[in-house]
């Protein structure tokens, strides 16, 4: 055992000392932290660099996330009406990827949060009592106007609805952006951005098909 | 990488389904049961892999300060539920409490992940969501960490000019002074989005000099040097981010262009860099690279959504992923989410968009990558946005995948596709991502990465028609979880494919001999040395009058049996007696004699026969006149 250690010793030595011949240093180099433009750099410890404590998701992201599944679940609601109620097939396209756009992005939403510990908005949890009215949200008199509508009346309310809806959800990621420390976390971070890159298209979109159906009912 | 937009993923799903209840023209690619890359083995550390035509010379986890030591692969997502039913929603709802997954907090999915990658001399820039790390790569073998940086905010794109590193921050966690605490105010003069500028004099300690604050931040940037101006370079920043606040930025409006004309979406960023006084780079333009000609509206290009029924849902394009540009040619490919576009850049300060081209199979067009004569460009489309799986055998081939296009008279004209042709698992992130050119002559042939798909080298001399030629491939990160992890870059630099992976490090490949691609064409690939590679701005290679040149170009036109192999073996004779230090007059003279009778062959071939002909009695001229020099 002793023997061999010494061999190992030995290895070691000469592994080092060919090391150092290839690259004049065996060990790792220190971590610099740069400055401000115009200030020095300094060195930390490996704990620091990696250091996202103060990156971390915060409530904030949290609330945001689980407001977001309630806020997605009433477009998905809204969605489902649509199949007996239109006679548009554009209008059927447009719910067709709002709703699985929408769901997947509940089923996006419900991973952040179950990987994160976080409680998990159940998929019923937005017709509860007391269920948060997130911004944008229609009432519950305005989601049985919208249910008792047909034809070009439910097209016209659905896309003033499903317009002010995802203003909504803007609205929610201007606060989420608002909020000191939140938005920090990457993940949060590049959802919230897309979510509203994504429904700015999307209202652009429906803005077009309201004008137009405006144009045709006069 | 874009992430996921769940939105856009879930067109896409919706698109397919389309695709697929209309038995439309693109069916998935049978699942290739013989190809080596289907079932290796899971893990992080020792999952199985699948090589061919190339071979890993070296490999490097991360350094200290770059993972979490408690889940270095980083954080697992719980996999997607399609397959499974999910389980009926409990009858009396509030809120369903999920256990938490088996993971630290702290380990968060992104914050690590190792991005692009920069080169000059013998160092190699690795840009990390948290910092970079610089490499010395004298040796592929033996590749040394020379600085470890800590500076997050993703995505740590980076570009390399002489002492200058510049690196794109976009994430709002992002601070000028390099902290790693995030800023907690909403507007914040602490916060820095944008394009910073590293002095790397010292490379073991560089300073910052210069960040350059921009209203979108800087998901990408791309450097322009400009051959008439010697005293600035120029560098295009892309941002996809949310606009921030006008209170912390001045100018800066995320509000459509009806509202606000001066919007900051629907441009790029152009920062001019003196040279001189590189800590005054400033912004000096924000061109509406967009614009309708006709109309004006600087909205003009593609308004996001599908292209008809079945087809494939493209974001609105307000924005560039990613441009690269040519200056010896003069041209850049914006690869701008809804659009590809051509731009010519005689002023790299006023782009002027020469061609737009859309495509019904692309998501969201991510980064281009020209031919070495930039008469051909392939945009990539990243379906997806890289963290999710759409390599599968259920996926359309034309989807998450090249699109090769012609350049021809200014104009983009589409060839053909290309993408990974071994189908991945669920529990692979896969999409096309980022490559570059292998500068073999007389071929278009690039290396690019394919996050867990891997690495592939193909070869699109015939724009219709790309084939693989190598690739190298690992089992998924974890067998149960769908981990973001594979290689973000892959690059061609002076030799060696080197290929950056978000969480397993840095790996380094040399390319083999085979049916395809011969040992004097990867010879001659290598011969090419440049002193500094950035794979956003494309350096166009002349390829010196050397025996190898010689020898690849006689391979591909034996291969094309448009040499016969009496005059190809005239020719490799000719090239061996001319090898020796002193070569023998007369056999100077045969290469100055086989290359007029090469040149009168070329005048009666055509096409690429004629090209390879031509280049290969230039090279033997060029051979003799060095000899006799």
């Amino acid at each position: 055992m002793k023997a061999s250690l010494t061999v190992l010793g030995v290895v070691a030595a000469l592994a080092g000392a060919a090391a150092c011949r290839t690259s004049g240093a065996a060990a790792a180099p220190p971590i610099i932290q740069p400055g401000a433009p115009g200030e020095g750099s300094r060195t930390v410890q490996a704990e620091q660099a990696r250091d996202l404590s103060k990156v971390q998701f915060t409530p904030a992201d949290v609330k945001f996330m689980q407001g977001m599944i309630h806020h997605h679940a009433q477009a998905v609601d809204m969605t489902d009406l649509l199949a007996t109620r239109t006679s548009s097939d554009d209008m059927k396209k447009l719910a067709l990827r709002i709703q699985v756009s929408q769901n997947d992005e509940m089923k996006m939403m419900r991973r952040w949060l179950a990987a994160r510990g976080q409680e998990v908005p159940g998929e019923h949890a937005h017709h509860m009592p007391g269920a948060p009215m997130m911004p944008g949200m229609l009432t519950p008199e305005e989601m049985a106007r919208l249910a008792e509508a047909k034809g070009p009346e439910f097209d016209r309310l659905f896309l003033e609805g499903m317009i002010k809806h995802h203003a909504g959800a803007l609205t929610m990621v201007q606060e989420l952006f608002a909020t000191p420390g939140a938005g920090q976390d990457s993940e949060i971070y590049a959802f919230a951005s897309d979510v509203d890159a994504d429904q700015r298209m999307e209202i652009d979109r429906m803005s077009a098909m309201l004008a137009a159906l405006k144009e045709r009912q006069k | 990488m874009k992430r996921a937009a769940a939105t856009f993923l879930a067109m896409s799903a919706v698109a397919l389904a389309l695709t697929i209840q209309g038995q439309a023209q693109d069916k998935p690619a049978p699942a290739a049961s013989n190809d080596p890359r289907v079932g290796l083995k899971p893990g992080f550390r020792d999952a199985g892999h699948a090589a061919r035509n190339m071979e890993l010379v070296s490999t490097m986890p991360k350094p200290n300060g770059f993972f979490d030591p408690k889940q270095p692969a980083g954080l697992p997502t719980p996999p997607r539920t399609t397959a499974a039913p999910a389980p009926p929603p409990p009858p009396t709802a509030g809120a369903t409490s999920t256990p938490p997954a088996a993971t630290s907090a702290a380990a968060q999915g992104l914050n690590f992940s190792n991005s692009d990658m920069a080169f000059r001399k013998a160092d190699m820039f690795l840009g990390n969501f948290n910092g970079f790390n610089t490499y010395d790569i004298e040796s592929p073998k033996k590749p040394r960490l020379l600085a470890s940086v800590v500076c997050p905010g993703g995505q740590g794109d980076m570009s390399v000019y002489g002492n200058l590193l510049f690196m794109s921050v976009e994430q709002t966690r992002g601070r000028i002074d390099c902290g790693t605490q995030g800023v907690t105010d909403t507007v914040s003069k602490e916060r820095f989005r944008g394009v910073r500028i590293f002095d790397i004099t010292d490379i073991s300690k560089p300073k910052q000099i210069a960040a350059i604050q921009s209203c979108r931040g800087s998901h990408t940037h791309t450097l322009i040097v400009d051959p008439d101006d010697k005293a600035n370079i120029y560098v295009y920043g892309s941002g996809t981010g949310a606009v921030r606040s006008g209170d912390e930025l001045e100018g800066c409006s995320g509000r459509g262009p009806q509202e606000d004309p001066n919007t900051a979406l629907f441009s790029i960023d152009v920062i001019k860099v003196p040279l001189a006084a590189p800590e005054k780079a400033a912004i000096v333009n924000r061109p509406r690279i967009f614009a309708d000609p006709a109309s004006g509206a600087i909205a003009g290009l593609w308004q996001g959504g599908n292209h008809g029924e079945g087809t494939q849902s493209s974001r609105i394009t307000n924005q560039c992923h990613d441009i690269t540009v040519f200056p010896e040619v003069g041209l850049a490919a914006g690869a701008c989410a809804g659009n590809g576009i051509l731009m010519d850049i005689s002023d790299p300060v006023h782009p002027v968009r020469l061609d737009q081209v859309v495509d019904k199979n692309f998501a969201y067009w991510h980064s281009a990558t020209f031919n070495n004569d930039g008469t051909k460009v392939i945009f990539t489309d990243e379906w997806g946005g890289g963290t999710q799986p759409r390599c599968r055998a259920t996926d359309p081939p034309t989807w998450g995948g090249d699109a090769v296009f012609d350049i021809v008279d200014k104009k983009l004209k589409f060839g053909g596709y290309y993408k990974l042709p071994a189908p991945q698992t669920d529990m692979e992130n896969c999409v096309a991502h980022n490559g570059s050119i292998i500068p073999v002559p007389g071929r278009d042939i690039m290396v690019q990465a394919w996050y867990q798909g891997g690495v592939s080298v193909f070869d699109f001399t015939d724009s219709t028609k790309p084939i693989e030629i190598a690739f190298f491939d690992r089992g998924p990160i974890d067998e149960k979880n769908l981990i973001t992890g594979g290689y973000w870059s892959t690059y061609w630099y002076n030799g060696r494919i080197y290929g950056s992976e978000i969480s397993r490090g840095v790996d380094i490949f040399r390319l083999l001999p085979s049916e395809f691609l011969s040992q004097n064409e990867i010879d001659a690939a290598s011969s090419v040395r440049l002193d500094t590679f950035n794979a956003q701005m494309q350096p166009k290679v002349n390829w010196p009058p050397t025996a190898a040149v010689a020898r690849a170009y006689v391979d591909q036109l034996t291969r094309s049996h448009a040499l016969d192999a009496a005059r190809a073996a005239a020719v490799k004779t000719a090239l061996d007696k001319t090898d020796k230090d002193k070569a023998p007059r007369a056999a100077i003279d045969q290469l100055d004699e086989l290359a007029k009778t090469i040149e009168q062959e070329a005048g009666a071939a055509s096409g690429r026969d004629a090209s390879r002909l031509h280049a290969l009695a230039a090279t033997l001229k060029g051979r003799a006149a060095r000899l006799r020099s």
